[in-house]
């Protein structure tokens, strides 16, 4: 109850921003924190819907499958890499392909809009020129498309644990939060990988070439109790992809995620959303310039 | 009331080069200890709006003139607050619309219908209002069935008369322009001539880059010259006129 009205609080209070910005806008080249930037967009979610939409209907408009052949060919990779990791590893396949199954789901989530993040002020150009819509907005534009896109994937898990008829168990509900989190997470780097990346256009290519090395750092094609001692320290609780993926992953798998996968995964949250805002507010400003 | 303001605006661009915009360079120049001056960094500062400042109020009908690369487009997206002053501050008060490119966020791929969601959206309509709308906006643009069809099976005109038609459907207070607009054939010209006036006389500011003269006379009260991004010259439409395409042979 007491959320629902704190909800509706928002709502008005996001009217009022709006009718205010579009009738008094005062131009200056002063900075403050990306805040209302933030805020504003957030306001206008729907509009950052239609344009995610829209984004995941243009690829697919004239194919009969549309966004099923992601499904396919993503159940395709994983039944692939299934069978030769499974068998490099000698893990018994039904532990081992749920596993594989949902790491790589999320890691494609993950680092597509890491990578569409880098390009969400470049690839919008034509609107950032033409209207002052929050910044922001392109970049959750990214975010919803590449939800869309996980939603269809998603297909994939469930087929997996009935074909080997492992149990879904009540703990798999913390995945939602876990993803929430995760998603807060990406969203600030892929709005601060947008902001330097259109300064510095080469970063583009370093982050791709990063994510690609995380890729195999990660355990996402291998399991995480093949290391141990210091390495395992190295790999895992060092490695902040882990914890990204892991509070999802681990309720999916039956077992709820460590305190540690909890604590790291709010803390770069909240960190790293403070540094973005700071970046965000003090560049803003810059970015169509950069265009 | 609708009011623009401007008070020392100046909008500075940085123009990096390959090299200039990466990150290597900004690397090496550490590494050699700064000895390399500012222009081999490559980032070279064009000033194409230089200290302008000027009002405009209710009622008026700004005329901005100039050649090519005097400003008048980074000028109008300034007003459309898209860049913010490099220094000077500016004041924009009244609900913004600009017709300075009716056909951004359309997608070919999607049917007619479909796009004026997406147009309206980006417009800043809700989507109840766009539901109100879209009868008006399809009837109006004499589509017909075509409305169904997805976009990239139009004809040029077709798809013109689409942009139009969803773009002057709100009323702004202040209206942008890059020149003055002109759709469809013959029919339909008389019909977008008529809505144009009629979006103009209801915004209480309109300001339009234009190199015709006719359209600075009769439709604008004031003119701004600008050049190389300064006012040159700020006046009434026909002062300006005057000095600007030269006094009327007659």
């Amino acid at each position: 109850m007491l959320s629902l009205i704190h909800a509706r609080r928002t709502i008005l209070q996001c009217e009022i921003i709006n009718a205010f910005s579009l009738n008094v806008v005062r131009m200056s080249n002063s900075t403050d924190l990306g805040y209302k930037d933030v805020h504003l967009a957030i306001c206008r979610y729907d509009l950052a819907g239609t344009l995610g939409w829209q984004d995941v209907k243009q690829r697919y408009r004239r194919s009969k499958l549309g966004p099923f052949w992601l499904t396919i060919s993503m159940g395709v990779m994983i039944g692939a890499l299934g069978l030769v990791f499974g068998g490099i590893f000698n893990t018994p396949m039904r532990e081992f392909l749920p596993f594989l199954a949902i790491g790589i789901i999320l890691w494609v989530y993950i680092s597509t809009v890491i990578n569409e993040g880098c390009t969400a002020f470049i690839s919008s150009d034509a609107i950032i020129k033409q209207l002052p819509l929050p910044l922001f907005l392109h970049v959750m534009r990214v975010i919803w498309r590449n939800a869309v896109i996980l939603a269809h994937n998603v297909v994939i898990i469930p087929v997996l644990f009935l074909v080997f008829l492992k149990p879904l168990e009540l703990v798999a509900f913390l995945a939602i939060p876990g993803l929430l989190l995760s998603t807060l997470t990406l969203a600030w780097v892929a709005l601060l990988a947008g902001v330097l990346c259109t300064r510095y256009r080469d970063l583009t290519q370093i982050v791709a070439s990063v994510l690609q090395i995380a890729f195999y750092l990660t355990p996402i094609i291998w399991m995480p109790g093949l290391l141990s001692g210091r390495r395992s320290f190295f790999f895992l609780e060092m490695n902040p992809f882990y914890h990204l993926i892991e509070v999802v992953r681990a309720p999916l798998l039956g077992s709820a995620p460590t305190l540690t996968n909890w604590v790291v995964s709010a803390a770069l949250a909240l960190v790293g959303w403070i540094i973005t805002l700071w970046v965000h507010g003090k560049y803003k400003n810059r970015i169509s310039y950069w265009l | 009331m609708a009011l623009i303001d401007f008070q020392g605006v100046c909008v500075d661009f940085p123009v990096y080069n390959a090299s200039g915009r990466s990150l290597k360079k900004r690397l090496m120049l550490v590494a050699t200890g700064g000895q390399l001056n500012e222009d081999a960094t490559g980032v070279v500062v064009i000033r194409a709006l230089d200290n302008l400042t000027f009002k405009i109020g209710d009622g008026e009908r700004v005329a901005l003139l100039g050649h090519n690369g005097a400003g008048k487009t980074t000028l109008l997206r300034v007003l459309s607050s898209v860049y913010a002053p490099t220094s000077g501050s500016g004041l924009i008060q009244g609900k913004l619309g600009s017709l300075i490119d009716i056909s951004l966020g359309i997608d070919p791929e999607a049917s007619g219908l479909e796009n004026i969601y997406i147009r309206g959206r980006l417009l800043g309509m809700s989507a109840a209002e766009i539901k109100n709308k879209a009868p008006q906006i399809v009837e109006y643009s004499e589509l017909g069935d075509f409305i169904e069809m997805p976009v990239r099976t139009y004809s040029t005109g077709m798809h013109m008369r689409l942009a139009f038609t969803i773009s002057t459907t709100l009323r702004p207070e202040i209206l942008l322009m890059d020149e003055w607009l002109s759709v469809g054939d013959e029919g339909f010209k008389h019909k977008a001539e008529a809505r144009m006036k009629e979006m103009v006389q209801s915004t209480s500011i309109l300001v339009v880059a234009t190199h015709s003269r006719e359209l600075a006379m009769n439709t604008c009260t004031r003119a701004l010259w600008l050049e190389h991004g300064k006012i040159k010259m700020d006046g009434s439409s026909k002062e300006v006129c005057d000095a600007y395409f030269g006094p009327v042979a007659s």
